[in-house]
């Protein structure tokens, strides 16, 4: 069993990326050296009467430094709270968190990394990995889907060629992440994918289609953030070893699935 | 000071009176990274039926002020699985471990409970009686207090280890189930399970759960739990495993003066993993502080 740390992180620093977007730079004992991309953390609400943990994915990791940057939108009160941390205060985490991507089944190949919305994120510490080392890809292409505003495209810009895609059409290609993948003809061998399900059914979909690999990172609600509850299931394609029927954690067996291994 | 903190429950004698309440905690196996469970007074399990349950569609949980709504639907991978994995792995502590049965059926339950008949690692049965009982339109076992008589006795003639019966809070009289629970022969009374409840999404317009309905738990239902420990204990004279929203050595101490011989960690354990050994080392101070040199003096002593 993977080690697991529950720790009181520092905040070294806020920054609002755009309406509505934060990242968080945090200092961590443990949990920024030991993680991977794809993984992500449990965050604590201060205020108690908010019990639940709110699972936020790992946006970087420093393993030196130790320094470990989430990115996420404020969705509600947990988020809100996570929004006006200062320099200086604490949060608690439990993390890492999930399987992550499957790096060493992606070296080596044509990789697309696509994410919509708040799925960004985690895709960034994944084109870091995928960049150059023992786990590089021949080719590294990175598709961010946007209603209007954009963020964290430029962090992706060292790493990859990035495509984007607006609803608006405000920048990039007009319409969604398949739409800016169709319009500069990619054509990769592996997809790996976070967003909102609509858009992760399209890919499952167009993989399927083209026989392309393709790998999703899925939410759902979560309570223990561990395995021990079985909130956050998903449907699975086969009986799965654990719960000995078709559904899988996703805090545990997933985030990240083979897209055939589950259903949406 | 010499201070004793076990109690003992149905002639099982646990370390101390603080356990971890079914459905929030596994079977200890991912909690074991964050505590050491040869600390805890016993662990109580997950329920589990003789055949594996799928459960119910997500969303299976949302937030509520102080608390949680949950519609798991008692997914589980049945006794055979259960029993090679989950009871083999808790032969290395040195605590108690209640399983906690579910059933669709009487005889369901009966199979369940005969099943871990011969295990040793299973130390006490806990019986969930919210379950839905298919034969009856999917009312919970747990309603009627002619009904919980009958499925005790039914239960009691069928274990071999002592058996606790789980009472729903979602009846009227609950001192009434109790006293059936009692008189089928119960060893013993594990309350309250969940109050029913419903969180409706605004933006969406729609059940926040899948399920529609849910069962809350958390600090927001501690009160009615207290309320509802104390009735019964005036009631019966079995003992009583006290639960419903206990986050800290202060909540778990009005569960034992109310009239409980041990309390139950549940929810609270998914904001802070170690809440349990905090409920533990607290009541041991809280002793110290004042006193008192078993912590059996202050069961019921509330009246
Ligand atoms: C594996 C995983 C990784 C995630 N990574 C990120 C990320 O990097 N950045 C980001 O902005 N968001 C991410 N999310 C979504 C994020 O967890 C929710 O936006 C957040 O929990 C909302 O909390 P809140 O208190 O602001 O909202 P509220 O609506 O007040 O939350 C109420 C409850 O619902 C839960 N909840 C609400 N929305 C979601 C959701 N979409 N998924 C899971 N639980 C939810 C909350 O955790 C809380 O328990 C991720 C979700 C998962 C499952
Ligand atoms: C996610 C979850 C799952 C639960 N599963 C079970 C179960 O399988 N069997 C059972 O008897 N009670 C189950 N319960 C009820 C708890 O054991 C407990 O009675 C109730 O939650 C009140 O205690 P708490 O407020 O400390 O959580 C579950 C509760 C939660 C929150
Ligand atoms: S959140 Fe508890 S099992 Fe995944």
């Amino acid at each position: 069993m993977a080690q697991i740390y529950r720790e009181s992180a520092l905040v070294l620093g806020r920054e609002r990326l755009a309406d509505g977007i934060f990242s968080l730079r945090l200092q961590t004992e443990r949990i920024a050296a030991e993680c991977a991309p794809g993984q992500f953390v449990s965050v604590y609400c201060a205020d108690s009467s908010r019990l639940l943990p709110r699972p936020i994915s790992v946006c970087e990791a420093d393993p030196e430094k130790g320094i470990l940057r989430l990115v996420f939108r404020v969705a509600g009160k947990g988020t809100k709270e996570f929004s006006g941390l200062e320099k200086g205060d604490k949060l608690t985490l439990t993390g890492p968190l999930g399987n992550g991507f499957p790096l060493e089944k992606l070296a080596g190949r044509k990789v697309l990394l696509a994410g919509g919305g708040i799925g960004i994120p985690p895709m960034l510490q994944l084109a870091k990995a995928l960049s150059g080392g023992e786990n590089q890809a021949s080719e590294l292409t990175a598709v961010a889907g946007f209603r209007d505003c954009l963020f964290l495209t430029e962090d992706f810009s060292p790493y990859c060629r990035v495509l984007i895609a607006t609803e608006d059409g405000s920048a990039g290609t007009k319409g969604t992440v398949l739409d800016a993948m169709r319009e500069n003809d990619s054509s990769p061998e592996v997809i790996c994918a976070c967003g909102p399900a609509p858009m992760l059914r399209a890919l499952k979909q167009y993989a399927a289609e083209k026989g392309i690999e393709c790998w999703l990172s899925l939410e759902e609600k979560m309570a223990c953030g561990v395995g021990a509850c079985l909130s956050c299931v998903c449907r699975s394609a086969e009986v799965d070893e654990h719960s000995r029927v078709k559904n899988k954690r996703v805090c545990t067996e997933g985030p990240v699935f083979a897209a055939e291994e589950v259903e949406l | 000071m010499s201070q004793n903190m076990s109690v003992s429950i149905a002639g099982v004698t646990l370390k101390n009176p603080v356990m971890v309440a079914s459905g929030t905690f596994g079977s200890g196996i991912e909690f074991s990274r964050f505590l050491d469970l040869s600390r805890l007074g016993a662990v109580v399990t997950k329920g589990v039926a003789i055949t594996p349950w799928e459960g119910n569609a997500t969303p299976r949980i949302c937030e509520t002020p102080s608390g949680m709504l949950n519609a798991i639907g008692l997914q589980n991978p049945g006794a055979e699985t259960f029993i090679k994995r989950d009871l083999r792995f808790l032969e290395q502590f040195d605590t108690k471990v209640i399983v906690n049965v579910c059933g669709h059926s009487a005889e369901e339950y009966v199979d369940c409970v005969r099943r871990l008949a011969d295990e040793k690692r299973a130390d006490l049965l806990e019986i969930n009686i919210s379950c839905p009982n298919v034969r009856e339109g999917g009312i919970a076992f747990g309603t009627d207090p002619k009904g919980v008589e009958r499925i005790t006795k039914e239960i009691r003639k069928a274990a071999v280890q002592p058996v606790i019966m789980k009472l729903s809070p979602n009846v009227t009289d609950i001192t009434e189930i109790a006293a059936a629970a009692e008189a089928g022969g119960a060893d013993a009374l594990s309350m309250i399970n969940t109050l029913t409840g419903m969180k409706i999404d605004v933006r969406r317009r729609t059940f926040a759960l899948a399920n529609r309905t849910g069962g809350l738990s958390g600090p927001a239902i501690h009160p009615v739990a207290v309320r509802m420990v104390w009735q019964c204990a005036q009631r019966v004279k079995i003992p009583i495993i006290g639960m419903g929203g206990i986050a800290s050595a202060e909540d778990a101490l009005e569960m034992l003066m109310a009239g409980a011989s041990a309390v139950s960690v549940g929810t609270a354990n998914f904001h802070d993993q170690t809440t349990v050994l905090q409920v533990i080392d607290g009541i041991s101070a809280y002793l110290d502080e004042n006193g008192i040199g078993d912590v059996r003096e202050l069961i019921g002593c509330v009246r």
